[in-house]
């Protein structure tokens, strides 16, 4: 049964392989694009070294999702997420942290609520529904 | 140039390991500028011989369906460099095969002697996007990839047990 330490331990040892960073680089509130440098195949790579480092499985799009709004103008309008949208992403992330987003919702933003806190927080859910915590 | 950096599969186990070997020659033009004076094979060109072995499993496990590319190579460390006159061994297991791509670890050896190691990461081409740039053909499984997939498949028979393989493939 790994603690929340534990688990956050071994996201940020998957981060630093598969980004190819330095371990001290790696904060709870460090953005993959924005701080740790990651590219769109980073995200499929880090899927895959979290199922294997955490023995479960990743459906495609549910830790990353692909695109959420495809442009749909009820979820986005002048270059922000709806109240609508906002309601999508909490539905389809509910382990990020909206928060803070929620009071400046910029679709370009988006990329930010991608940190590495939010996949342990997901880890963690997942840990939970298969009964392994 | 032929762009075939493996030379004929020793074994081949479908979705989940398989070995190649590459016979290095003097004849290789690489040799003639890497380096002059010093002819070692490029860990580059190494690397593609293992991302051939490693792609062609991936290729297989689908039946190459998919437009298998290779995305990323996390990591790869060498011991020492490749000679002309000495055989290499290519053998490359799949940690992680899904819809959207693969991962594999590889090994480099000559002989018992490990060489160099590596872990490399293919992406499936999106269908949908891919064939609308690309169109129906599988461009990478095409061309001089054709002839090692007949040795690929006969190595895949062979370790099944369902025929032993000829010593000439005829496809």
């Amino acid at each position: 049964m790994p603690t929340q330490t534990e688990i956050y331990e071994k996201v940020s040892a998957t981060l630093v392989e598969a980004l190819n960073v330095d371990e001290e680089d790696i904060k709870p509130d460090s953005t993959l694009q924005g701080d740790l440098g990651a590219e769109s195949i980073d995200f499929l790579d880090i899927v895959f070294r979290l199922e294997r480092e955490f023995g479960i499985k990743i459906p495609r799009g549910e830790l990353f999702p692909e695109s959420i709004f495809q442009g749909d103008p009820d979820f986005v309008q002048n270059g922000r997420v709806t109240e609508k949208g906002l309601a999508e992403l909490r539905a389809k992330m509910p382990f990020a942290d909206l928060d803070q987003f929620a009071a400046d919702p910029q679709v370009s933003h988006i990329s930010d609520l991608f940190t590495v806190e939010m996949i342990a927080r997901y880890i963690q859910g997942k840990l939970a529904e298969s009964g392994k915590n | 140039m032929r762009w075939i950096w493996i030379d004929r599969f020793l074994s081949f186990e479908s979705g989940k390991c398989a070995r190649a070997v590459k016979n290095l020659s003097m004849a290789e033009d690489h040799l003639a500028d890497h380096f002059p004076g010093y002819p070692v094979m490029p860990a580059t060109l190494m690397l593609e011989g293992l991302a051939q072995t490693g792609g062609i499993l991936v290729g297989e496990a689908n039946d190459f369906r998919e437009k298998v590319v290779l995305a990323k190579i996390p990591k790869a460390r060498f011991a020492r460099e490749a000679r002309a006159g000495e055989q290499l061994t290519y053998e490359v297991e799949i940690l992680t095969l899904r819809e959207e791509g693969a991962s594999i670890a590889g090994r480099i050896r000559v002989g018992e002697e490990l060489l160099g190691e590596a872990e490399i990461f293919f992406a499936h081409l999106d269908q949908a996007r891919s064939r609308q740039v690309f169109g129906e053909q599988n461009f990478v499984f095409s061309g001089e990839f054709k002839h090692l997939l007949a040795l690929a498949r006969k190595a895949a028979s062979r370790d099944q047990g369902e025929q032993p393989a000829p010593a000439t493939p005829t496809a």
